[in-house]
């Protein structure tokens, strides 16, 4: 069935046709919306998840970690200052290997006090051990909280979904939303191997020693790793079945471009329209979005841009003292390439929510195109000095 | 692909006439797309909201600054703030008002003018209160008909769908103005 | 993966659980080899208020009626003795283990 909904809608609708069974959450700008769906949803019966209102969002994890340890397909939304504050939070849920998944709705953090999109706040838990989705429209949003589940149950590694304040979390688009009966198909009950029993009592999480705490985080690693390839086959499985396609990175024109940009979530979108722009008027550019941004897609982005003349990053988000962060992480991924490194540009651009239009990505495409090498490791774009 | 700018003020219903719009057009077999300007908003104070329509799948996720087309929910506003900024020369501005488009000659030199009183429509279905009537569903039925983006029926499904509250009147209002509103091709 | 009695070894991560969770119940781990002094309590003294059992860090004490006093499991009491100190009437002992 096709409806036209917000973005934040399209998360409630994928918790839904995942048949979640816990729900913890507290409302912060531009969550709210979410999980004020998902308590109707539970209130008139649509769902028969248990809906816990709880006092912040260090005990909506904590809850959720305790609901997903016992077996439940648990879910949990936030952003911004809300996610920063269940940070402590983040690594237990990833560590404990429970497979929750999590939207988090890309804002700014503060101060100044703002509500509008940047990815600050989803990068700075970039190494608690949760795998990171960003987004470029809602039948994406939708379709990646099902995927989550089906992922993350596989390899027992929790999913945050991304999705970009305002531009996605308020903006209503047709989004097609499958059948929970297809869905089912899709997405079997969760039966963990272990968990929470009375019947088969265990601690979790115990002291861990010098002696083996070492190889859980191996183990940790092993699965990211090993979820590379579950998020492709996976991803292609949900095209067979619903006629789209996912998979850590997606190509656009890239084939015979000689110029490449990288970029994610919305802007990323909005870049099709520049290079569709450029293609008509004859240069030969591309663009690499970057889907899955943990685990990290290392072949694939330098199996797409090895070789290329010339890569162009957009970051919506800042490492302070070093750069972007998927301009460094990109830049990582090509230290040990033998093939030929093509010299990379990173313009920071669109913090704090202010508008990547296709004028600016244009902007940005010129003056990288324009010149040999970048003058600086950092290139500020539309900063007003 | 059309950029549509809806100006109104806080509490008037902008952004829900945006959403209702695209979903009327979704149906119509477009894709679409509808967003509030992302701010806090306050009754009262000036507010916008965009929808995009498009026959290919809508890609560009920015705000829209050079609109096509323009509507105005309440004609105060004509005095605030600049109207016709950014919009593409030989774009509709759908006023509400109880003027004739040709009253407008100032905006008739570049742009093309179609009017509709959807206050006195709002008020005669009983759509908000005399002092703060709720246009919004009222001038749908005049942006169907100038920009022919759907149809009735479709439009009355996108209504009850975002403005379930007494969508039978908002239909009718949105009705009435589809066979009112004033405007000429050439104008 | 099914809990076991026996003491299991573990060589590295092949052949761990993904999630640091015991492979059985605690039940299993017996901790009274901890133990240097024995908790004995005098019953003809006790005023069964209970404090011991609700203190005992380990639950090593068991309740039986409120007519009963407490047992203390010496298959799991580690002898830490706050048991003693806590009773009111001083009625718990910490003996020597005999080795
Ligand atoms: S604390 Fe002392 S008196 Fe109270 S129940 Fe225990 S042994 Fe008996
Ligand atoms: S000595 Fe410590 S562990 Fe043993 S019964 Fe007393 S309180 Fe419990």
């Amino acid at each position: 069935m096709k409806k036209v909904i917000l973005g934040d809608h399209a998360v409630s609708y994928g918790a839904l046709l995942s048949r979640v069974q816990t729900i913890a959450a507290y409302p912060i700008t531009p969550q709210t919306l979410i999980i004020e769906r998902l308590s109707e949803m539970t209130a008139n019966g649509e769902s028969n998840a248990i809906f816990t209102k709880v006092e912040s969002e260090h005990s909506a994890m904590a809850s959720t970690v305790g609901s997903s340890a016992s077996g439940a397909r648990a879910f949990t939304a936030t952003s911004s200052q809300g996610l920063a504050l269940m940070h402590e939070m983040l690594h237990w849920a990833a560590g404990a290997r429970l497979p929750i998944v999590m939207a988090n709705v890309n804002r700014a953090m503060a101060p100044g006090w703002t509500i509008w999109t940047d990815q600050n706040d989803s990068l700075s838990a970039r190494d608690t051990g949760w795998m990171q989705i960003y987004c470029q429209n809602n039948q994406e949003v939708l379709d990646s909280i099902i995927l989550g589940y089906k992922v993350s149950e596989q390899v027992n590694l929790p999913t945050m979904v991304i999705l970009d304040a305002f531009f996605l979390s308020h903006t209503a688009e047709g989004v097609d939303i499958p059948d929970i009966k297809e869905v089912d198909k899709f997405l079997p009950p969760y039966k963990p191997e272990i968990k929470m029993d009375i019947n088969d009592p265990r601690s979790f999480g115990a002291l861990t020693s010098p002696d083996v705490y070492m190889e859980f985080r191996y183990k940790m690693q092993e699965s990211m790793d090993k979820a590379k390839e579950v998020i492709t086959r996976e991803g292609k499985e949900f095209g067979k079945m619903f006629g789209r396609k996912y998979g850590l990175v997606e190509e656009y024109r890239t084939e015979d471009a000689d110029t490449i940009l990288v970029a994610s979530a919305t802007v990323a979108s909005t870049a099709r329209a520049v290079i569709d722009e450029m293609r008509e008027a004859g240069q030969k550019v591309g663009l690499l979005r970057i889907r899955v941004f943990r685990p990290f897609p290392t072949e694939e982005i330098v199996r797409v841009i090895g070789g290329k003349k010339k890569v162009i990053v957009i970051d919506r988000n800042i490492s302070f003292g070093k750069t972007g962060i998927f301009f460094d992480e990109v830049k990582g991924a090509f230290y040990n390439y033998t093939g030929n490194k093509p010299p990379m540009f990173g313009y920071i651009a669109g913090l704090g929510g202010r508008d990547v239009t296709p004028k600016v990505i244009r902007e940005i495409m010129d003056d990288a195109i324009k010149k040999d090498k970048p003058e600086s490791e950092i290139l500020w774009k539309g900063v007003k000095l | 692909m059309i950029e549509i700018l809806i100006h109104g003020r806080g509490g008037q219903g902008a952004v829900k006439a945006s959403l209702a719009l695209a979903s009327a057009a979704s149906k119509a077999g477009k894709y679409v797309q509808s967003f509030p300007e992302f701010g806090v908003e306050r009754r009262g104070a000036p507010v916008k909201a965009f929808t995009r329509i498009s026959d290919e799948p809508i890609v560009v996720r920015s705000k829209i600054y050079d609109p096509d087309h323009v509507i105005v929910l309440d004609p105060t506003l004509l005095h605030t703030i600049d109207i016709t900024k950014g919009l593409k020369d030989g774009g509709w501005i759908i006023i509400n008002t109880e003027k004739s488009p040709d009253s407008f000659t100032e905006f008739k030199k570049r742009f093309k003018v179609a009017t509709v009183n959807a206050t006195k429509i709002a008020v005669d279905n009983r759509l908000g209160s005399k002092v703060a009537p709720i246009v919004n569903t009222a001038i749908l039925g005049a942006i169907i008909r100038v920009l022919d983006v759907a149809t009735k029926k479709e439009l009355a499904e996108g209504i009850k769908e975002f403005v379930p509250i007494k969508a039978e009147a908002n239909v009718k209002a949105a009705n009435e103005a589809y066979d009112l509103v004033k405007f000429s091709e050439e104008a | 993966m099914k809990h076991s009695k026996k003491e299991i070894k573990i060589k590295g991560a092949s052949d761990m659980p993904e999630m640091s969770a015991s492979l059985g119940s605690m039940a299993h781990n017996k901790t009274a080899s901890w133990r240097n002094l024995k908790p004995v309590i005098d019953e003809s003294k006790c005023i069964k208020c209970f404090i011991c059992w609700k203190f005992c860090p380990d639950a090593a004490i068991d309740f039986t009626d409120e007519n009963t006093p407490p047992k203390i499991n010496y298959d799991y009491c580690k002898g830490c003795g706050i048991c003693a100190h806590e009773c009111p009437v001083k009625c718990i002992d910490m003996v020597e283990e005999e080795r």
